[in-house]
């Protein structure tokens, strides 16, 4: 590769990896930011196995001055999200502002608002602790993008070196350094983008000396506004430029922009056929979320969330006026079981209720989508034959709780006085109630929900299957259920865990309802059941022996 | 000689810990990690593991006893302990933090004790079965 021949002009980080330039990867330069001592290290390590040279520190502040004392040290960053001195948001933003580096997250957390903030802010990648070798194996790519742009950019003001650009980064494209298929990185399309991008930026260069323009958050924001108020098919580069009302900003800028992000589109709904029919549905010109949705397809295509969960999201955010930062969530996993659910259910409420049970139907407007979640709900009290459903402070319900942050991994613990926690991680771990094997009433399959959120969000399902193993939810005879399903074994079943956990988790799965199968939405109407009353559905749950008070903590 | 024989039957007997649920995953790719730079890379980390999730626990157990317990506080303080813990593939310990950290949505203070208790008590255990194990991690520190 004749990187050398191009760095005149270019960001002269590059210089130091001439030489390296046979094994690409090796040599890149990382700093890595954490606040917890233990990932660090292990961080350190890991980019170190990779061939990486590695800088750690712990502080977002030390971040920022070794970033700006030496300007070309680093080609990547790879920053934690929750730190004590710094939001990691906002050092991707300043790092993205200043120095303009590749900056990459990484958290426990995967909630999808935090992932969807990672996209927004920027970030050109969300990693998911734990972080396993192949994610950072990777993270060259997001470098050579991010270079690649600024070639091109740069490339352009040089009258000239324009070929040589092209020529010297056509290797580097062909490099097959594959990113495992398991990182389900929704930012690899990108690459395939970029590449198109290169025949359409090269029309542009018949116009020299073009100003590079950074498309900031706000100005990506600014433009999907207006391709929105357009409409995806409407939308067309003058008039998004008028309405953008950026100063400075050309046709062509907001072109080539829309050029790229109409390839973005595309890929994104190819990525899975069924995926495109749920997209287009939700790709209305109406649509005032439009940017909630499409992010949503960027994480769909990386299989980070399964398509159905996607729809279910669009669907919460059509459904409802909802600000980006909060997005409901919850909602997701109720549309998963009515996607997922068996069609044996039975179900006589009509035939809304049934097409959602066959999968998500196309071409609703958000009013129908709203009416589906509420009467979809409703008719869980068909479902679900023990329950007297109310069906309005339900809804009321359902709204609460999708407004509602969801909750983390995990299993609902106590009782909710007020708000009302969807645990999201419910629905992976139902995997493991195929196992159980004791009487149900019904056949819920949620298999498939649970194999596939929990892999496609994690490197592998043995992350989130551990936590619900071996749960006996049976008949209320039973004494000491949960207390496995935490994982916690015998030594602790004794004194612990056995009344409270015991008794949570009768209150969710018990009610005659089933022991073996558990669709989400029984989980969800037992929840819900809870928070509607507890004094009175009391008895029905088998709550009897249920306080927190006696806890022997 | 003496530290390589305790390594090595830790790293026998690590195959129990993942047997019964102690370790995951990720901690294979730990010890994939070590190498002749590194040899002692699985111990130091896990040393640093204990050191640091005994801290935040004792922190989180202090937030709590506060009048006003500040949950942003310990919301930080368990999602920390679930990070390093799934790093270094204490599934146990991680597995309890993610099912008590609804107790910190709910601010829910007996909730979180309790589960601060049953986490606390999951990573001495791991402490005692890699003690156990012959991988002294606090004597095997001495060699290194």
């Amino acid at each position: 590769m004749n990187l050398g021949m191009n760095f005149t002009s270019s960001s002269s980080s590059w210089k130091s990896n001439d030489k390296a330039s046979d094994q690409f990867p090796a040599g890149l330069r990382v700093l890595v930011v954490d606040d917890d001592p233990t990932c660090l290290r292990i961080l350190e390590k890991m980019l170190r196995n990779c061939l990486y040279e590695v800088t750690k520190c712990n502080r977002a502040e030390i971040a920022l001055n070794l970033l700006r004392d030496n300007k070309n040290g680093y080609d990547v960053v790879l920053s934690d999200v929750h730190m004590p001195d710094m939001d990691g948001f906002k050092l991707l933003e300043l790092v993205g502002l200043e120095m303009d580096l590749p900056v990459l997250m990484m958290s426990a957390d995967d909630s999808m608002d935090v992932v969807l903030k990672g996209v927004t802010h920027g970030a050109c990648d969300y990693l998911i602790k734990p972080v396993r070798m192949e994610a950072l194996k990777n993270i060259w790519q997001h470098v050579v993008r991010k270079k690649k742009h600024e070639w091109k950019e740069k490339d352009f003001e040089q009258s000239g070196s324009f070929e040589e650009g092209e020529k010297c980064q056509k290797p580097l494209e062909d490099v097959d350094y594959s990113s495992s298929a398991n990182e389900g990185n929704w930012r690899g399309s990108k690459k395939r983008k970029d590449e198109e991008d290169e025949s359409e930026d090269r029309d542009d260069t018949s116009q020299l000396k073009k100003p590079r323009v950074v498309w900031s958050v706000e100005l990506h924001q600014q433009f999907v506004n207006a391709v929105n108020q357009l409409g995806i098919d409407k939308a067309v580069p003058k008039k998004i430029l008028e309405l953008m009302n950026v100063p400075g900003l050309t046709r062509e800028n907001v072109a080539s922009h829309l050029q790229k992000f109409r390839l973005y589109l595309r890929r994104l709904s190819s990525a899975s056929p069924h995926q495109n029919a749920l997209n287009n549905s939700f790709m209305g010109p109406s649509d005032p979320t439009f940017l909630n949705g499409l992010d949503f397809q960027a994480l769909a295509a990386s299989g980070q969330i399964p398509s159905q969960s996607l729809a279910t999201l669009q669907a919460a955010t059509l459904g409802r006026s909802t600000t980006k930062s909060t997005i409901p969530v919850a909602l997701v996993d109720q549309r998963n079981i009515f996607s997922f659910e068996n069609p044996q259910q039975r179900n006589n409420t009509g035939k809304q209720q049934v097409n959602l049970l066959h999968g998500i139907p196309t071409n609703m407007d958000s009013k129908q989508l709203a009416n589906l979640q509420q009467s979809a709900y409703m008719s869980q009290s068909n479902l679900v034959p023990s329950h007297t459903v109310q069906p309005q402070p339900r809804t009321q319900l359902l709204n609460d709780i999708a407004g509602t942050r969801v909750s983390r991994n995990g299993i609902d613990f106590s009782r909710s006085n007020s708000e009302m926690r969807v645990s999201k991680n419910v629905v992976p771990n139902y995997d493991v109630y195929n196992e159980i094997n004791q009487n149900r009433n019904q056949d819920w399959t949620l298999q498939n929900v649970g194999s596939t959120y929990g892999s496609s969000l994690h490197g592998g399902p043995d992350v989130l299957r551990p936590v619900l193993v071996e749960s006996g939810f049976s008949s209320k005879g039973q004494s000491s259920i949960p207390v496995k399903s935490l994982g916690i074994d015998q030594q602790f079943n004794s004194s612990l865990v056995d009344n409270s956990l015991r008794v949570k988790a009768e209150m969710g799965f018990e009610n005659g309802l089933y022991s073996g199968h558990f669709g989400q939405d029984d989980l969800m109407s037992a929840i819900l059941k809870q928070q509607e009353g507890m004094g009175p559905v009391g008895n029905e749950f088998g709550f009897d022996g249920y306080h927190l008070d006696n806890l022997p903590v | 000689m003496e530290v390589n024989q305790m390594q090595r039957s830790f790293l026998e007997y690590a195959n129990v810990l993942f047997r019964e649920g102690f370790l995951d995953g990720q901690f294979s790719q730990l010890q994939m990690l070590a190498d002749e730079s590194n040899p002692d890379f699985v111990v130091e980390v896990v040393s640093l593991f204990f050191e640091d999730s005994q801290k935040l626990l004792n922190d989180l157990t202090t937030t709590l006893d506060q009048q006003n317990v500040n949950f942003k506080k310990i919301d930080a303080h368990i999602h920390q302990l679930k990070g390093s813990s799934s790093s270094i593939g204490a599934q146990r310990v991680k597995n309890a933090c993610i099912a008590f950290r609804n107790f910190c949505d709910q601010q829910n203070v007996e909730g979180l004790s309790f589960g601060s208790s049953i986490t606390f008590a999951f990573l001495f255990q791991l402490e005692q079965q890699i003690v156990a194990a012959g991988g002294a991690i606090p004597i095997l520190s001495e060699f290194s």
